[in-house]
């Protein structure tokens, strides 16, 4: 059974392909598309007032490396057509009376303007500009205090002194590199299984294939097994291109690696083959399959969005998707390399899962057998 | 020759009507995608479970500690007592931040000199790490600013009044609360539209070929153009009222703002569609079973989203795959969305968006048609 399984995957060469090809491709959009940092952010400069001052402090924005000024502007008009078209990101306004007010009235305020559509890239930029700006003020402060004779270093200051670990030069990268792994095997288990048997039962062929002697438990092996294999030559060739190519480190061990990947392609398939069982037409077995497998993958596992800043009932939804707890480990062994102990969670997890769903396939195929 | 179209027209709808896969496919997908997209994609950084080792015991260092609850960015989770115990926090996952203040913290403070915090992160997911990061920078640098006044004004009371100080007033325009919700929803419009219209297109055409029907209809006295408008305009059509129940559905349950003008988003959504039909005409001339054309639909759509500044800024991305997203139609369509919806900009800022989807759509189509027209010799 598994033999003709494979035949008919070879003699169609081009689903083969994609299933190698699919790795290689995510790895490559996902490693070299994904990147949530902000540097060179487009600057417009509003100066209203052209005093000394003001220049110092848009000196330090263009001295900054997370910004680069596109254009100086003198109207308001300007600076909003810039903002409304994406032509600028993040806009500075000094204020006819900055340096008159900083003289006076010691305290003075610089207007930023924002692009507040993308959400995560406006905040790390108001950030920016809210450093620049506070060490312009602690500086400015400094020489105030050296000209009144006052003690300079009279508070003394805090000095941050980052250690990071697991992910060092904070790549976001290595932060999304593990996690592919797991997108690629929901999408080989479960699409193309749910897509094969599908196929079977809308040319008329499963009935064929039960007329036979062949026991149910026979067929669904015989069908799942070489999809087990691809998935696990994908996971493998997942991580030789994260680890030679980009550079992810690898701390833990393969075995570890390919424990885990087995049972979570045995969930996968599982689900993919029920899904299968259950749907018969290829179009609506596809779609439902993306639906429960690539989908609570993509967005409820933590592969890119952090699970705990979701909403408390969907953090509840989390528990229940099984691939959370792969991605979980998967992110352990490549980035922290710690054993199994402070895993043993989410393998049992996962253990569960795969016994459970594996139960579940076997007993659903056999009802409709009938 | 238009009433041949009609029929072909009446014989899809009626197909797709039977189909109740396809039917459930129309609707239930964008629903649950649409919700799960609105509440769990955010790159937002609240909340982050931290640790302090606290050495110093002293009124300065407590200080400090207290304002990293202030914000809501943080949460202290119980105090630790020696290294081990951070290290072990971090490596189980209970910290992604541990925040150790050394013995003579209040004592250099006093002196003038600099006191070093040192802060241990867990990088592994490297944004929310950046992000915590500056928010340590920022807390410490006030605390910093504070201690200084509060110096002063024990030295030279008559000083404190006239430190100067630069502040910064944010204006975040068309999103004041930089909610992840507004940035994601109307891109989660685009993408669905792409997905659904073209797999419904790719495989409405591959299963004709599969099944044989699709020689049958080309021995009537059918064209093919006429096959290709007869199978594209429903889809069409459906895709239309796609955006309009998923957008409706966005804007009103996640209260999305849409500031623009209807009419543009039509004009836009309709560019759109017209290089979407076409992959999926294309995409069902490259293949003759389903299962190649969802597979081939998905070599697709992967590079499609991913380059197409749905999630992750294209202006970030290596200038090679900068290139690669002005050939994706998907990233000028979420420009439209994302202006009309939130920025409520008008043709005189979108023309460009417009013209380039018009440029690509019509390429993908005639290219689609005519390997169409080839692959049934």
């Amino acid at each position: 059974m598994a033999r003709k399984e494979l035949i008919q995957i070879r003699r169609d060469p081009r689903s083969l392909f994609i299933a190698l090809i699919m790795p290689v491709m995510q790895m490559a959009m996902l490693g070299y598309g994904v990147s949530l940092d902000a540097k060179h952010i487009p600057l417009y400069v509003y100066d209203q007032e052209g005093s000394q001052e003001s220049q110092a402090l848009l000196k330090r924005f263009q001295a900054s490396e997370y910004f680069d000024l596109v254009k100086t502007v003198d109207n308001y008009r300007e600076l909003t057509a810039a903002v409304d078209s994406d032509r600028s990101k993040l806009a500075v306004v000094i204020p006819f009376d900055f340096s008159e007010r900083l003289r006076d009235a010691n305290q003075t305020n610089v207007q930023v303007i924002v692009d507040g559509t993308d959400d995560n890239t406006a905040n790390l930029a108001t950030d920016y500009a809210r450093a620049v700006i506070g060490q312009f003020s602690v500086d400015f402060r400094t020489e105030w205090l050296r000209r009144q004779g006052l003690p300079v270093g009279g508070g003394g200051t805090v000095s941050i002194e980052p250690r990071t670990w697991f992910n060092e030069d904070l790549e976001s990268r290595n932060f999304i590199i593990p996690g592919i792994v797991a997108l690629v095997m929901a999408l080989v288990g479960a699409l193309l299984t749910s897509l094969t048997i599908s196929r079977e039962w809308e040319r008329g062929t499963m009935e064929q294939l039960i007329s036979t002697p062949i026991t149910s438990q026979e067929v669904m092996f015989g069908k799942l097994i070489p999809y087990f294999a691809i998935g696990l030559v994908d996971a493998a060739m997942c991580v030789a291109i994260g680890v030679w190519w980009f550079d992810v480190p690898f701390r833990g061990t393969l075995t570890s690696l390919f424990a885990t990947t087995s049972l979570f392609l045995i969930v996968i398939l599982g689900i993919g083959f029920m899904i299968s069982v259950a749907i018969k037409s290829q179009l609506g077995a596809s779609q439902i399959a993306l639906l429960v497998t690539l989908l609570p993958t993509m967005m409820l596992s933590g592969f890119a969005f952090p699970i705990d800043q979701m909403p408390p009932v969907i953090r509840a939804i989390t528990y229940v998707v099984y691939s959370r707890y792969y991605v979980t480990i998967l992110k352990a062994i490549f980035l922290k390399g710690v054993g199994v102990r402070a895993l043993l969670a989410p393998v049992m997890a996962m253990a569960i899962y795969a016994v459970v769903i594996g139960w579940m396939a076997t007993h659903a195929f056999k009802k409709t057998l009938d | 020759m238009f009433g041949r179209i009609y029929h072909l027209l009446a014989k899809e709808f009626i197909q797709l009507r039977r189909d109740k896969w396809a039917r459930l496919i129309l609707f239930l997908p964008p629903i649950v995608q649409m919700l799960i997209f609105g509440y769990a994609a955010t790159f937002e950084v609240y909340h982050v479970q931290t640790v302090v080792l606290d050495q110093d015991h002293s009124q300065e260092s407590r200080e400090l500690a207290a304002r990293f609850t202030a914000n809501g960015r943080f949460e202290l989770g119980k105090p630790v007592s020696d290294e081990r115990q951070i290290r072990d926090a971090i490596d189980r996952g209970k910290a992604t931040i541990a925040i150790q203040i050394h013995p003579q913290f209040a004592e250099l403070l006093r002196k003038g000199q600099s006191a070093p915090v040192q802060v241990v992160l867990d990088g592994t997911n490297s944004n929310t790490a950046l992000i915590a990061l500056d928010y340590i920078g920022q807390i410490s640098a006030v605390f910093a600013q504070d201690y200084q006044r509060d110096y002063i004004n024990r030295v030279a009371p008559r000083y404190e009044q006239l430190l100067p100080s630069v502040g910064m007033q944010e204006r975040p325009w068309y999103n004041p609360d930089l909610n992840s919700q507004w940035f994601f929803v109307p891109g989660v419009v685009g993408t669905l539209v792409l997905v659904t219209v073209m797999n419904l297109t790719a495989f409405a055409i591959v299963v004709e070929r599969e099944l044989g029907t699709l020689e049958q209809i080309m021995v009537t006295p059918i064209r093919p153009v006429e096959f290709i408008l007869g199978k594209t305009v429903p889809f069409f059509l459906i895709g239309l009222v796609e955006v309009a129940m998923v957008a409706g559905f966005g804007t009103l349950w996640f209260e999305i703002p849409f500031r623009g003008n209807p009419l543009v988003l039509l004009l836009g959504t309709s560019l759109f569609l017209i290089s979407t039909l076409a992959i999926g005409l294309l995409i069902s001339t490259l293949c003759s079973t389903q299962q190649q054309a969802f597979a081939s639909g998905f070599l697709f759509l992967n590079p499609a989203i991913t380059l197409s500044g749905f999630a992750f800024p294209i202006a970030s991305m290596p200038t090679v795959m900068q290139w690669l997203t002005y050939v994706d139609p998907l990233r000028y369509y979420l420009v439209v969305l994302r202006g009309t919806f939130l920025k409520g900009t008008g043709m005189q800022v979108l023309w460009p968006q417009m013209l380039a989807m018009g440029l690509l759509g019509a390429v993908l189509l005639s290219a689609s048609v005519l390997r169409f027209r080839k692959s049934l010799d």
